[in-house]
């Protein structure tokens, strides 16, 4: 079967952002990138998918500016065989890149669509269930394990009570949750291999969507800063300042 | 302008977090109906009832709503919010996995998380695990909304009368089943909802040792929470973790032990009142944002907070 993976461009997790001093947005230049982390576990899940002899083709996607083909070349480094990149500088929000993903649904007709459950630059959570829902599958969000079972596949769900369990009709949309699986690195001579791989451009003209955001930032400011703390010595003064100053206990 | 809020519930309770999505709605303005959708949810639906500031209650009660499945109810929810100016739902599973579906099928953006209500068509939601804080607009005629429970103080759950409709609809889109599921039994107050929150990291070493940080949260009436590290580790189920990724939590005290104070665990708990951190790394990130931090093993500390705290509550 043929599985789509859709990565994303995003700041490095470990780099803390700053805010632009014109509160138009966060401070994105000379910052570190990477591919959003739940969008590796996607793509880890659908190589170890191929690995089992599941999946024959995995094809990796994404949506962004020209420099994102650095992300797709980290996908088809990790096992993805070719890659579709959708060309656009301008600011794609969670519909549109939900209606983009599923007119490459479309022609590629994948059983499966693995993505992350969350891009942590806007911790939107929607593409996913919204490409599901344009594309009309069903949906395995927040996904921890993964079973394709001839037509269907299962797929046990990180909920706020604990775990739960679905089975879901194929084609089917599944979104990665931390416990999914630990993604491996991109051995050097993948690096290279990858670098042969196929990779299509396309714009979202080519796909018949016309970017049209529907939220508008107003402003991005900097969080309520938290007055700073004190070091206390022993737990007797913790548990007295607890008590007598904070009056928490 | 008239908002249709999706109720949370489990075994047959009204969920907390409703009352928070209520009061967001109400800082909105308008009438508030509020859709109650499961299976034998008759009681919920009384409860939501009653509920401050409620106009109306639907009472959606079939098997197809059974077990909170996305694709049965988005269907129920946009042929219900048909006349709704707003939509909303808390950000919790339920919300996040079914309201981006309905969003899909009205063919307007949803707004995710929303930590605050500036007028009808503008709020403020954190972006960047929290780093920084957005405003932004809709220009939809329909807003999806899912609300940041933690960020609206719940309004009464008594003194409201509103009436209560059955509705009739049965969705079933016929894609998905429901297996199984593996719900953590706790007598602990709901960690999202909790006065007190003590979690532990990776520094707890293992399963066991959570024990320690169980005895403190006798002491206290708290819940207890992780790290990613501990989940991952599995010293405890993934309902457990706070964070970017996890639940947020907004106590008014948030102890952690042994964890280092990672941008994605502060994403969920710094908006605590008070936070206290145990941690044997002086220059721990953790201790940026705690009140009060004690440099220590937690090994020594947790039992003698324990008995400390013993003496005093
Ligand atoms: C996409 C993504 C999403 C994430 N989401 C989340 C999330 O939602 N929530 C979350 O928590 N993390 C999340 N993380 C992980 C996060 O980056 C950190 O890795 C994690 O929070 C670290 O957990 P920790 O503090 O328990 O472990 P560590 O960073 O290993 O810290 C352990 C701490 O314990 C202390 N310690 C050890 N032994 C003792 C002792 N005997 N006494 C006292 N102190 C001791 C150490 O000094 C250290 O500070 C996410 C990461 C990514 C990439």
């Amino acid at each position: 079967m043929k599985v789509l993976v859709a990565v994303k461009r995003v700041i490095d997790y470990n780099v803390k952002v700053r805010v632009k001093p014109d509160n138009t947005g966060v401070d994105l230049s000379n910052v570190k990138m990477a591919m959003n982390p739940f969008c590796e576990i996607a793509v880890e899940e659908a190589v170890r998918l191929k690995e089992k002899g599941v999946a024959t083709e995995i094809v990796a996607v994404t949506i962004g500016p020209k420099v994102s083909q650095e992300q797709l070349r980290t996908a088809l480094a990790l096992g993805a065989d070719r890659a579709i990149q959708v060309e656009t500088d301008e600011d794609v929000q969670s519909l549109d890149a939900a209606k983009m993903l599923k007119a490459v649904v479309d022609k590629e007709e994948p059983n499966l669509v693995i993505m992350g459950k969350q891009s942590i630059d806007t911790d939107n959570n929607q593409t996913g269930q919204m490409l599901a829902q344009l594309a009309g599958m069903p949906q395995g969000t927040f996904a921890s394990e993964v079973e394709v079972e001839g037509e269907k596949v299962k797929v046990t769900r990180e909920i706020d009570g604990g775990l739960m369990t679905v089975s879901l009709n194929l084609p089917a949309v599944v979104t990665t949750d931390l416990r999914l699986n630990e993604p491996r690195y991109a051995s050097l001579p993948n690096i290279m291999k990858a670098k042969k791989k196929p990779l299509e451009t396309v714009s979202p003209a080519d796909l018949g969507v016309d970017v049209a955001p529907r939220l508008k930032t107003l402003k991005v400011e900097e969080p309520q800063p938290r007055q700073p703390g004190i070091k206390v010595e022993s737990v007797e003064e913790l548990v007295d300042k607890l008590k007598n100053e904070a009056k928490v206990i | 302008m008239s908002t249709l809020v999706i109720a949370d519930h489990n075994k047959g309770e009204l969920a907390g977090s409703t009352l928070s999505v209520i009061a967001a709605a109400k800082a909105i303005g308008g009438d508030i109906d509020v859709l109650v959708a499961g299976k034998d949810i008759g009681g919920v639906a009384e409860q939501a009832a009653k509920a401050d500031g409620v106009n109306k209650v639907l009472a959606a009660d079939n098997d197809a709503y059974g077990h909170d499945l996305a694709e049965n109810l988005s269907l129920l929810i946009a042929e219900i919010g048909k006349g709704y100016s707003h939509l909303m739902a808390s950000a919790g599973s339920v919300g996040k996995d079914t309201m981006p579906r309905v969003a899909a099928m009205l063919d307007v953006a949803q707004v995710s998380d929303i930590m605050g209500v500036q007028s009808e068509d503008t709020f403020v939601r954190p972006i960047y695990a929290g780093n920084a804080i957005a405003t932004v607009q809709s220009s939809d005629s329909v807003k999806v909304i899912t609300v940041r429970t933690t960020s609206f103080d719940p309004v009464a759950a008594e003194g409201g009368s509103a009436s209560v409709e059955s509705v009739d609809s049965a969705h079933d889109a016929g894609l998905s089943e429901f297996v199984s599921e593996e719900l953590a039994e706790s007598d602990r107050p709901d960690l999202a909802a909790a006065d007190v929150v003590i979690s532990g990291g990776r520094g707890m070493q293992n399963g066991d040792n959570f024990k320690m940080l169980e005895s403190v949260a006798d002491v206290l009436g708290a819940a207890i929470g992780a790290s990613r590290a501990a989940v991952d580790a599995g010293f405890v189920p993934n309902d457990m973790q706070v964070g970017q990724t996890g639940k947020i939590v907004a106590p008014n005290l948030y102890i952690a032990v042994g964890i280092s104070g990672a941008i994605q665990h502060l994403a969920g708990m710094g908006d605590s009142k008070f936070i206290v951190a145990i941690n044997k790394d002086e220059d721990a990130p953790i201790f940026q944002v705690a009140d009060y931090g004690l440099v220590a093993d937690l090994f020594d500390a947790v039992p003698q907070l324990e008995e400390e705290l013993k003496k005093v509550v």
